[in-house]
């Protein structure tokens, strides 16, 4: 494997071609955990297909044999106590066993396998940060390897966020104050989704996250990369990688495209970021404060600790980033116009 | 007459023998009446508002989906869309819907007795739900909630203004208001069970009462037991945003999850105070016109209770993926199932009612049949997400609001509009155009089908809930839903047209149009003040579907051909010339 191709990965992926949807109804089945919840899944479908055609055809079939006619009565209702109790045992035992299948395979997937690797997630408004056991920190994107077993431990800095991936059929809330799991091993190699399944307030339908499921052999060279730029010369320019960096942090969903403080249409939930390097700030409470590197640094790792003018509070999770990382995004919003 | 006797506080004259319509006139003999008929009149038109409002929102949210990217509208206006959607059509539309408004017109009528137990308690609950409205029109005018219909902690309740990280919109005046509501629907089940219990007529014994009674009398039991929990739990977040009270904020030390439970605790449990009511009107439509009585009488009463018992021990369904430990999860997901049961015994006995009856497809039975095909879609669908490894996929995804939506509108809305139509002529005294009647259900059948059959497979395919933007893969499914949504509209337009095109020019209605055997088409249509005429107070000497022991004058009245009752609505005497003939 070469360094180019792994280059690729990070920033271009190779993109593995996506496996086939495992049904017109089910995105592919791309873990271990799929494959139980389809069979369910198909099971239950299957199920509720019947019922509701033999349910409508004898309404329907009724409808047109007892249709009203002239001087036809219609025949005084009996007591039926034995059918009564047919149609009340029947589906006792119908739902007995949907209990029981859903239950087992829902179990199975909640355990977790021996020695599994546990990748933190924290979810934030509006976006998803992993990190991987070395401690590299990743926004917006999670590359496995196929065939490991991983526990997800998650959490959440604000509101509650849902971690939610349809190709692993597996969701789970991260909830403000305590951790939550979700273990699965991937099996498929491919491109997944990561969805925030709980609304969680402006951007919600934003924070999203892609999972790129590569081999085993890919993925040591994508270790290699982690917490360093990965690209050509020019791709990794203080300027180019800071704006890479801004995209990834999902920077946008507050600050507006390129942070020019647009949303949508409308005003952005975070202040403006283009053309303030250098200007001076009107803060909330105190002084004006002069827009430097010193100041951009601070408001990244501390966001609480001025508050640009206009603002009664800070939304704005705090971000942990290495030093060139800060370098990279610094020098990329002095760009800014 | 029963033991009880109310003495409403008209202070002019009125004359028990003409309509309740005509019996006092003026605006203020409206406001201050004590009659329930007026008062579930001015309840139906209240939820009727209500339901049109809801509506222009869902219609603006399918608007805004039509293409992903901004359509219409931005992520913070399409975020308040959906939570009012959400809060009106739940806290003003369905919670009141049948039960405040049908059943207040109907369920004194069909007990044979002259008002509800508490008349001033009754019009109290009219002004409580009123007041409530207001501050919910106060928040909408202060720009809405953007919290959903479910306030979920600490988004609701963590107030940006004080330093939180929550909503900034106006949730404060919007939880007042359902909490406001609560205690309107409170009053309604208190005086529904007091009803029930003290003001039947002589010879109506528990066994005669009807279906859509007993559903009530199962729905007040939820109204009283479950709303107060949903006071607290609104009171309890209220004091959160306003006081900084920490109960479900962790940065107050409080519990997140905490909020769910509580408001399941409630909002389950409204789910069958939506759906019970509805399955009554249903049971109502179907013995009409089938003409006979429902199989399994009391089977069918009994699982109004059983679901009533049963709702509230499922609310952990609603928190599968939230946190709850795998036992507990076990307890939730077997215990949701037991739902099933009840409601398929319900579902049943319907088709077999169907079995040798004599039916007749007029628009209320359409409305029916519509039921029973689509809440089978809604109960069935409820399985998926009651089976556990299925609901992780499914949980907040396009698959679940397509599911409430087959049980909510394709259930209870179907019991509501067909309730309209069967009921109409009781309560207005007119008869409606029965053509436009079958174009409207057939724009809102297929309308509803469309928009959200196309969001099962959505929600399948993984799109969540809630989304302002989504995937461009996702744009098709979307867009057949969002077309579905236009011939939804278009049905429900047609229908609003329909009725009041009859309340201005519809032609009087004869007093059993259907030819029902049940108690409210024995009295005159519309009603009189004291719902029977001074003299004729009903002693029950047959059930209220025994169709084999009515005789032809109790429900022939009005129409050409007996057996076809609704093809020409002629009045009774050019029919008993035509009886010569045909015999």
């Amino acid at each position: 494997m070469s360094t180019t191709m792994a280059t690729e990965l990070f920033f271009a992926p190779p993109a593995p071609p996506p496996p086939p949807p495992a049904s017109w109804q089910l995105p592919p089945a791309m873990s271990d955990t799929a494959p139980p919840v389809d069979g369910v899944y198909n099971f239950i479908f299957w199920f509720s297909v019947v019922f509701t055609v033999v349910i409508t055809v004898l309404m329907l079939y009724f409808v047109v044999k007892y249709k009203r006619k002239p001087g036809v009565r219609p025949e005084p209702t009996g007591h039926f106590n034995r059918l009564e109790i047919f149609w009340t045992v029947t589906p006792s035992i119908f739902i007995g066993v949907l209990f029981h299948v859903g239950y087992s395979s829902y179990i199975k997937n909640a355990t977790a396998a021996e020695g599994a690797t546990e990748i933190r997630v924290r979810a934030k408004k509006w976006s998803w940060e992993f990190e991987y056991p070395s401690g590299d920190r990743v926004p917006s994107e999670l590359v496995l390897e196929q065939g490991r077993a991983y526990k997800m431990i998650l959490s959440s800095d604000d509101v509650l966020h849902s971690f939610f991936i349809p190709e692993f059929r597996l969701k789970r809330d991260a909830v403000p104050g305590q951790y939550s799991f979700i273990q699965f091993t991937p099996t498929v190699t491919g491109p997944a989704q990561v969805f925030c399944a709980e609304f969680c307030g402006t951007s919600h339908s934003g924070m999203l996250a892609s999972v790129k499921v590569v081999t085993p052999a890919e993925y040591k060279e994508f270790e290699k990369t982690l917490g360093k730029c990965v690209g050509t010369p020019e791709e990794c320019t203080p300027t180019k990688y800071g704006e890479t960096l801004f995209v990834k942090n999902a920077c946008a969903t507050c600050h507006g495209t390129g942070g020019n403080g647009m949303l949508g249409g409308s005003k952005s939930p975070g202040p403006k970021l283009a053309g303030i390097y250098n200007t001076m700030q009107p803060m909330a409470t105190g002084p004006e404060v002069k827009a430097d590197e010193n100041y951009i640094r601070e408001s990244i790792l501390r966001p609480n600790a001025k508050i640009v003018a206009g603002y009664t509070t800070v939304q704005m999770p705090a971000f942990v980033m290495k030093d060139d990382q800060l370098d990279a995004v610094i020098a990329y919003l002095k760009t800014l116009k | 007459m029963a033991a009880i006797t109310t003495t409403p506080g008209h202070h002019e004259e009125v004359d028990p023998n003409v309509s309740y319509l005509k019996s006092s006139k003026g605006l203020m003999s409206w406001l201050v009446t004590l009659d329930h008929k007026r008062i579930g009149v001015m309840y139906l038109i209240s939820v009727s508002v209500a339901f049109a409002l809801g509506g222009i929102f869902a219609l603006l949210v399918r608007l805004e989906l039509f293409t992903h990217g901004r359509t219409i509208m931005d992520a913070d206006t399409y975020n308040r869309m959906f939570s009012l959607h959400g809060v009106v059509m739940v806290f003003l539309f369905i919670i009141p819907s049948i039960p405040a408004a049908m059943g207040n017109i109907i369920l004194p009528i069909q007990l044979g007795a002259k008002d509800v137990a508490f008349p001033r308690l009754n019009l109290l609950s009219l002004y409580v739900y009123i007041f409530g409205a207001c501050f919910g029109v106060y928040s909408m005018i202060n720009g809405g909630v953007d919290t959903g219909w479910t306030f979920y902690t600490p988004y609701s309740s963590s107030d940006p203004a004080h330093g939180g990280v929550g909503s900034p919109s106006a949730v404060l005046p919007m939880t007042l208001a359902a909490f406001i509501m609560g205690f309107s629907s409170i009053l309604t089940g208190v005086n529904f069970i007091a009803t029930i219990h003290k003001m039947r007529a002589p010879g109506m014994s528990w066994r005669r009462i009807t279906l859509f009674t007993w559903s009530l009398y199962a729905t007040s039991i939820i109204q009283i037991l479950a709303t107060p929990v949903l006071a607290i739990t609104l009171l309890l977040l209220t004091m959160e945003r306003f006081l900084g009270l920490g109960i479900f904020d962790p940065r107050l030390g409080g519990d997140p999850v905490l909020f769910q439970h509580f408001f399941w605790f409630y909002s389950h449990p409204a789910v069958y105070i939506m759906i019970v009511p509805a399955m009554g009107v249903v049971s109502e439509l179907i013995s009409t016109f089938a003409r006979r009585e429902v199989v399994g009488y009391m089977a069918i009463a009994m699982s109004s209770l059983g679901l009533a018992l049963l709702g509230f021990l499922v609310w952990g369904h609603h928190l599968f993926v939230a946190g709850m430990s795998e036992y507990a999860t076990m307890v939730f997901s077997a215990l949701t199932f037991l739902v099933a049961i009840p409601s398929g015994v319900k579902v049943f006995n319907w088709v077999a009612t169907l079995y040798k009856g004599s039916i007749s497809l007029q628009s209320p039975m359409l409305w029916a049949l519509s039921f029973l095909f689509l809440f089978t879609i809604g109960g069935l669908t409820g399985l998926f997400l009651g089976m556990l490894a299925v609901d992780v996929h499914l949980h907040d995804t396009y698959f679940v609001v397509a599911h409430f939506h087959y049980v909510m509108v394709g259930g209870t809305v179907m019991g509501f509009v067909g309730g309209l139509h069967y009921w109409w002529p009781k309560f207005t005294g007119k008869l409606y155009d029965e053509s436009w009647a079958r174009v409207g259900w057939f724009f809102v059948f297929i309308g509803f089908n469309v928009t959200f059959l196309a969001q099962f497979v959505l929600g399948s395919r993984g799109m969540p809930r809630r989304y302002y933007d989504y995937l461009p893969q996702f744009e098709q499914l979307h867009q057949v839903s969002t077309i579905g949504s236009w011939i939804l509209g278009v049905g429900f337009t047609i229908l609003g047209i329909m009725f009041i095109r009859s309340l201005l020019g519809g032609k009087p209605s004869p007093r059993n149009p259907w030819g029902s055997a049940a108690l409210e088409w024995m009295t005159p249509t519309p009603p009189p003040l004291y719902n029977f005429l001074p003299g004729k107070e009903p002693v029950l000497t047959r059930g209220q579907y025994d169709y084999h022991l009515a005789t032809d004058d109790e429900l022939y009245d009005g129409y050409d051909d007996p057996m076809f009752p609704g093809r020409d609505q002629e009045p009774r005497n050019k029919a008993k010339a035509a009886e010569g003939k045909a015999h």
